[in-house]
C-alpha cells in the first residue's frame, strides 16, 4: 500500500521560491512507535528539510504496539490503538511504503533497495526495524499454531484460536508471556505458562514480588510450570501442533503455542550493509550508526551496550535523533531509566531501577503476604535506585520521579514507602488509588474532569505525558494539586510508555529547550536587559515567545538587572499591566494598601464614598487584613485610586501582597513585641517588590502567633527575647507549615535577615515558584548558608534588595487621571467606532 | 477552513464596505490590543509584534474571558481568564480546544486603522 506525497509538495510547489528540489531526501526503515514519533519530533523542528519516505513491513499506519494487550483480552479494539492512521503520512506529505520490505541498503550509491524492487535514495537514512521474537530452536516450531506475540498480526491469530480451540502453552513468563497468558484466558481457553527461570518476571521482579505475583494470577485461573525446558512441539494428526513435551518428560496439550521468550533486535539489514553491530545496531549519544548519514533509533539500536525494549526510552531517544536529523545539534542521550507495568487489569507490578540491588545497596521492605502487598524500595546513598512493587503500586510513578530525579530521599526514608499521602486531592481526601477509582470519579476539582474521560482521551489520542493529557482534558492544569493522581491515572493506563515529567531539566516552554536555571545564568552573565533582547541572545524558536515564557523573562531580567533593565509592560499578565486584578466579568478588583492591616477613619470614609460615587457592587474583607472593592469597570480604575488616594495593594501581583499582623505588644495584654509596627516597617521596606511569585509575610506577638506565620513566606513570631523567623510555608493548594530560619534579636535584625532570604528567592526562584517550592528545591541548609551563617552574603543581599526597592513610585498614583503619560492612560480608555 | 462560514466578514469586503476610520496604529502597543466599543458589542483589536492587525469580539469561546486583556504572542492571543490560546487571523482556538470566536474586517491605511464592522 503507497500513499503519494502531497501536502508539503503542493505547498512548496505553490510558492515561487519552492525548495522542493534542494529538499533532502530522509528514508525511514520500520514503521514502528520510535521511527514516527522521530518523524513527528522532526515535523516540529524542521517541516521543510526533508522529502521523506517511510517503508514499513506491515500494512498499517503506526499503531500503538504496547496496547496490543488489551486488544488481546478484548478491553480495547484496534482502531483505537492507532496513532497514525493512513490519513496522517498523506497530510504531512510522507511517502509511505507499508507493506513493502527493504532488503538491502547500499551505503556507497546511499540508497536502498525493496523486496518489491523499489529504489530510494537517501541523504539520511534512519533505522527503526524494531525487534524479531526469540524463537526457541525446537522441534515443531514452525507447525501452524506456533506463533510469537508481536504484532497486529500475532493478536488477530491468537483472537482467531481461542475462539477455535480449548488449549494454550505460552512459553516465557515475562512481561508479554503473562500479557499473552492472561488475554488467552479472558478469552476462555485454558493457559500454562512454561517459565525457564525458578521465577516470572526475573528480570523486572524479585523472588518474592513474582510470588505473590505468580499466586493472584492462579486465582485468576492460569497455570504455571517454572524451571520447565521445552523439548520439542508435538505435531498433531491435523498437521497442527497438538502438545508440548518437555525436557523431564511430561507433555502438555497445546493447540497454540505461544513464543514469548525475549525480543533480539533486528539488526540483519543493518549487519549485511557492513554496519558495526553487537546485539543491536550499535548508535552513539547522537544516535547516529557508524555511518555518520544513518541514524538508529528504538529497539533496534544498541546504546552504550543496552538495546531498550521498552517504550519510554524509545521516545527519549527520538527526540535527540530528530533534533540531530533537524541539524541543530544539540541534545544528546545518555541511556534511560526504565520502568515496567504489567498491564493485567486487577493485578498490580511495577519495577524500575536497579531492583536487584547488590554492594553499597540498602533494601527497605513492607510485605504483608495476607493483603498480597509487597514494597521494596532498593536505597544506595540516600538515593532510591531500584523500587519493586505489587498489590499496591498507587505510588509507583512517584518512585519513578525519585529515582530519575536522583533525588536525596535522606529526610523521608522513615516513610517512603508509605507512599505520597497527598496524592491529589489538595490533600483533603488521603489516598486514592488510581487503578481502582471508578470512572466517574471528579480527579481534577479545579477544572471537573473525572478518571473516565481522562482514560478515555489517554486511549483514543495515543498521549504518553503529562503535558499532553492536560493539554486534552484540562486535568491538573489549573492548581496542578491532583497532578500526583493524573500521573498515576497516566502510568497505569499507558504502562511502561509511560515518561514521567523531567522535573528538574523542564524547558522554560516550548519556544525553548533551556531550563529556567539556565536562563537566569545567562541573563546575568550576558546582562540582557529586555525580554526581546533575551529572546534573540538565547535563540528563542517562537519570535516574540509566548504567554508562559515572556512574563518569566521579563521577571529575570527587571530581578536580575534593577533599574538598567526594560520592562515589557506587553510581557506582563494583565492583572499587573492594569494594577488591578482581573475577575470573571472582565471588570477588576481594587485592594488598597493598608500597612500592617492598619487603617483610619480617613481611609474608610474615602473607600465608602468610593463605592458610592462608582457603583461599586461588593465590598469585602481580604484575608491578608484590607478592603477588596469588586465589580469596578476597567475605565474607572485610574479614577478610583485617585479619589482613594491610598497605594496599590498589589493584590494583583507576582509581588509583596501583605504583611498580616496580630495587635501585638501595642495593646494585648500577651503581646510580647511590638507586631503592627514591625509588619508595618517589613511592609514599606517590601514595597513594590517584584518576586518569582507572590509573597505573604505575617508578624506575631506573642508564640500564641494570632498571625499565623506559620503558612507564610516569611512569618516573625515574638517572643520575649526577640523574634523567631520562619520562612516557605505556604496556606495555598497544599497547606505547608513554614520551617524554622532563625531566631534575632531586634526590630533591625528581623528586616535585615527577612530581606536577605526574600532577595535570595528573588535572584534564584523560577517565575511561579513559590518560596516552599523554592526551598524545597535547594534545600534549606543552602538558605541557612547564605542569610544565617555567612553574615556578609546577608549584608550584601539585604543591600541588593534595598537598591532593588529604591525610588519605586506607587503605581496607581503614577496612573491617576492628568499625571499618567498617554501610553500608561491608554490602557484603561476605550476606543469607539 | 470550516471556520470561514461562521465569519461573515471575508478579508476581501466588496467595493461598498463600510469602513471606519478607528485610531492610528501607533494608539495600538506593539504585541498589545485596545478595546473598541461598536454597535456590534465591544471588539478587541490586535496589532501583533510584525504590526498586523486583527478585530475579534472581545469574547473567549470558552467562558467569555476578555481576549484584549490577554498576552498577544506571534498571531495568536492568550486568553487572561483561562490560558486557552486563539488564533488571530481565523478566531479559532488552538487544538485540541474547540470553538471560535466572530472576526471582522480590518485594514491599515495611511498609518490609520479602519474597521468594517458588518
Amino acid at each position: 500500500m503507497d500513499i503519494a506525497t502531497a501536502g508539503r509538495h503542493a505547498q512548496a510547489a505553490a510558492t515561487p521560491t519552492g525548495t522542493a528540489g534542494h529538499r533532502q531526501k530522509l528514508v525511514m526503515v520500520g514503521n514502528g512507535m520510535a521511527g514516527v514519533r522521530t518523524l513527528e519530533e522532526l515535523l516540529k523542528l524542521a517541516p521543510d528539510l526533508y522529502d521523506i519516505t517511510v517503508f514499513g513491513a506491515e500494512p498499517h499506519g503506526n499503531y500503538n504496539r504496547i496496547q496490543l494487550s488489551p486488544v488481546l483480552s478484548g478491553e480495547t479494539t484496534l482502531s483505537e490503538i492507532m496513532l497514525n492512521d493512513l490519513d496522517w503520512y498523506r497530510q504531512q506529505g510522507i511517502a509511505l511504503h507499508a507493506g513493502d520490505k527493504v532488503t538491502q541498503i547500499d551505503r556507497v550509491r546511499r540508497r536502498v533497495v525493496t523486496a518489491g524492487g523499489r529504489v530510494a535514495g537517501y541523504d539520511r537514512l534512519l533505522l527503526a526495524t524494531g525487534s524479531n521474537p526469540f524463537v526457541l530452536p525446537v522441534p515443531g516450531k514452525d507447525l501452524p499454531g506456533v506463533i510469537s506475540y508481536r504484532d497486529i498480526a500475532d493478536t488477530e491469530t491468537m483472537i482467531d484460536a481461542a475462539a477455535r480451540y480449548g488449549h494454550a502453552v505460552v512459553i516465557g513468563g515475562g512481561l508479554l508471556g503473562l500479557e499473552a497468558a492472561n488475554g488467552l484466558a479472558l478469552r476462555g481457553m485454558s493457559v500454562t505458562v512454561l517459565h525457564l527461570m525458578p521465577w516470572l518476571m526475573e528480570r523486572q521482579l524479585d523472588q518474592v514480588a513474582a510470588g505473590i505475583l505468580q499466586k493472584s494470577l492462579e486465582a485468576k485461573g492460569l497455570q504455571f510450570m517454572l524451571q520447565a525446558q521445552t523439548e520439542e512441539l508435538v505435531r498433531g494428526e491435523s498437521g497442527r501442533v497438538c502438545a508440548v513435551r518437555l525436557k523431564d518428560g511430561r507433555s502438555l496439550p497445546a493447540d497454540l503455542v505461544v513464543m514469548a521468550a525475549g525480543i533480539r533486535p533486528n539488526s540483519e539489514l543493518a549487519r549485511s550493509a557492513g554496519l558495526h553491530c553487537n546485539r543491536g545496531v550499535v548508535v552513539s549519544d547522537t544516535l547516529q550508526t557508524f555511518d555518520p548519514c544513518i541514524y538508529a533509533v528504538g529497539e533496534c539500536a544498541e546504546h552504550r551496550g543496552v538495546a531498550y525494549g521498552l517504550v519510554a526510552p524509545l521516545f527519549e531517544q527520538a527526540k535527540v535523533c530528530a533534533n540531530h536529523l533537524a541539524q541543530l545539534g544539540i541534545g544528546r542521550y545518555s541511556g534511560s531509566v526504565t520502568s515496567t507495568k504489567l498491564k493485567v487489569t486487577g493485578i498490580d507490578v511495577f519495577s524500575a531501577g536497579n531492583f536487584a540491588g547488590g554492594d553499597g545497596t540498602e533494601d527497605i521492605v513492607l510485605h504483608d503476604p495476607g493483603a498480597a502487598v509487597y514494597k521494596r524500595a532498593v536505597v544506595k546513598d540516600n538515593k532510591l535506585v531500584g523500587a519493586v512493587m505489587v498489590g499496591d503500586t498507587a505510588d509507583g510513578a512517584w518512585y519513578f520521579q525519585l529515582l530519575k530525579d536522583a533525588q536525596d530521599i535522606h529526610e523521608i526514608r522513615d516513610h517512603l514507602l508509605f507512599g505520597r499521602t497527598h496524592l491529589g486531592d489538595a490533600g483533603h481526601k488521603g489516598q486514592n488509588l488510581a487503578a481502582t477509582m471508578p470512572d466517574e470519579a471528579e480527579v481534577c476539582g479545579c477544572n471537573g474532569v473525572c478518571k473516565g474521560t481522562i482514560v478515555k482521551s489517554i486511549q483514543e489520542h495515543g498521549l504518553f505525558t503529562l503535558d499532553a493529557v492536560r493539554k486534552h482534558t484540562k486535568a491538573s492544569s489549573s492548581c496542578g494539586s491532583c497532578t500526583g493522581l493524573v500521573e498515576q491515572i497516566l502510568a497505569s493506563t499507558v504502562g511502561g510508555a509511560y515518561q514521567p515529567a523531567d522535573t528538574q531539566d523542564k524547558p522554560v516552554c516550548g519556544c525553548t529547550d533551556r531550563t529556567h536555571g539556565a536562563v537566569r545564568e545567562a541573563i546575568r552573565e550576558r546582562r540582557l536587559l529586555s525580554v526581546q533582547q533575551a529572546m534573540a541572545a538565547l535563540e528563542w524558536r517562537a519570535p516574540d515567545g509566548c504567554a508562559t515564557c515572556r512574563p518569566a523573562l521579563n521577571y529575570y531580567c527587571i530581578s536580575t538587572w534593577p533599574h538598567e533593565a526594560i520592562d515589557h509592560p506587553q510581557s506582563r499578565f494583565i492583572n499587573e499591566r492594569a494594577h488591578a486584578n482581573i475577575q470573571k466579568d472582565g471588570t477588576y478588583s481594587v485592594v488598597p494598601r493598608m500597612w500592617g492591616g492598619l487603617t483610619t477613619a480617613d481611609e474608610l470614609r474615602r473607600i465608602a464614598n468610593v463605592a458610592d460615587k462608582y457603583s461599586i457592587p461588593t465590598i469585602k474583607v481580604t484575608g491578608g487584613q484590607r478592603i477588596d472593592l469588586l465589580g469596578v469597570k476597567k475605565t474607572d480604575l485610574p479614577a478610583v485610586w485617585q479619589d482613594l488616594g491610598m497605594p496599590s495593594g498589589h493584590a494583583y501581583g507576582k509581588s509583596l501582597r501583605t504583611v498580616k499582623t496580630c495587635v501585638g505588644a501595642e495593646y494585648c495584654r500577651f503581646g510580647t513585641q511590638l507586631s503592627m509596627s514591625m509588619g508595618v516597617k517589613l511592609e514599606k521596606m517590601l514595597f513594590g517588590m517584584w518576586s518569582p511569585h507572590k509573597v505573604k509575610l505575617a508578624v506575631s506577638g506573642c508564640p500564641r502567633n494570632c498571625a499565623e506565620s506559620g503558612i507564610k513566606d516569611v512569618g516573625v513570631i515574638g517572643v520575649d527575647s526577640g523574634y523567631e523567623i520562619y520562612v516557605a510555608g505556604n496556606g495555598g493548594i497544599k497547606t505547608e507549615v513554614a520551617q524554622f530560619l532563625c531566631k534575632v534579636k531586634s526590630e533591625d535584625d528581623v528586616l535585615a535577615y527577612s530581606g536577605a532570604f526574600l532577595q535570595l528567592y528573588r535572584e534564584e526562584g523560577y517565575y511561579l515558584e513559590r518560596t516552599v517550592h523554592y526551598v524545597n528545591r535547594v534545600g534549606l541548609d543552602h538558605v541557612k548558608r547564605r542569610v544565617v551563617d555567612d553574615a556578609a552574603n546577608r549584608a550584601a543581599l539585604y543591600e541588593r534588595l534595598r537598591f532593588a526597592l529604591q525610588g519605586y513610585k506607587d503605581p496607581w498614583a503614577e496612573r491617576a487621571p492628568g499625571q499618567a503619560d498617554a501610553r500608561a492612560a491608554s490602557e484603561f480608555e476605550m476606543l469607539e467606532a | 477552513m470550516g471556520t470561514s462560514s461562521r465569519s461573515p466578514a471575508a478579508p476581501a469586503a466588496p467595493a461598498a464596505a463600510a469602513w471606519r476610520d478607528v485610531c492610528p496604529l501607533a494608539q495600538i502597543p506593539p504585541a498589545g490590543a485596545r478595546v473598541v466599543k461598536t454597535a456590534r458589542g465591544q471588539l478587541a483589536l490586535f496589532r501583533t509584534a510584525d504590526d498586523v492587525v486583527y478585530a475579534l469580539l472581545d469574547a473567549c469561546p470558552h467562558k467569555g474571558g476578555p481576549l484584549s486583556q490577554g498576552i498577544v504572542h506571534g498571531h495568536t492571543v492568550t486568553c487572561p481568564l483561562h490560558g486557552r490560546r486563539i488564533d488571530l487571523a481565523t478566531g479559532a482556538l488552538e487544538a485540541p480546544d474547540v470553538g471560535c470566536t466572530h472576526r471582522f474586517a480590518v485594514r491599515v491605511e495611511g498609518g490609520r486603522v479602519l474597521l468594517d464592522l458588518r
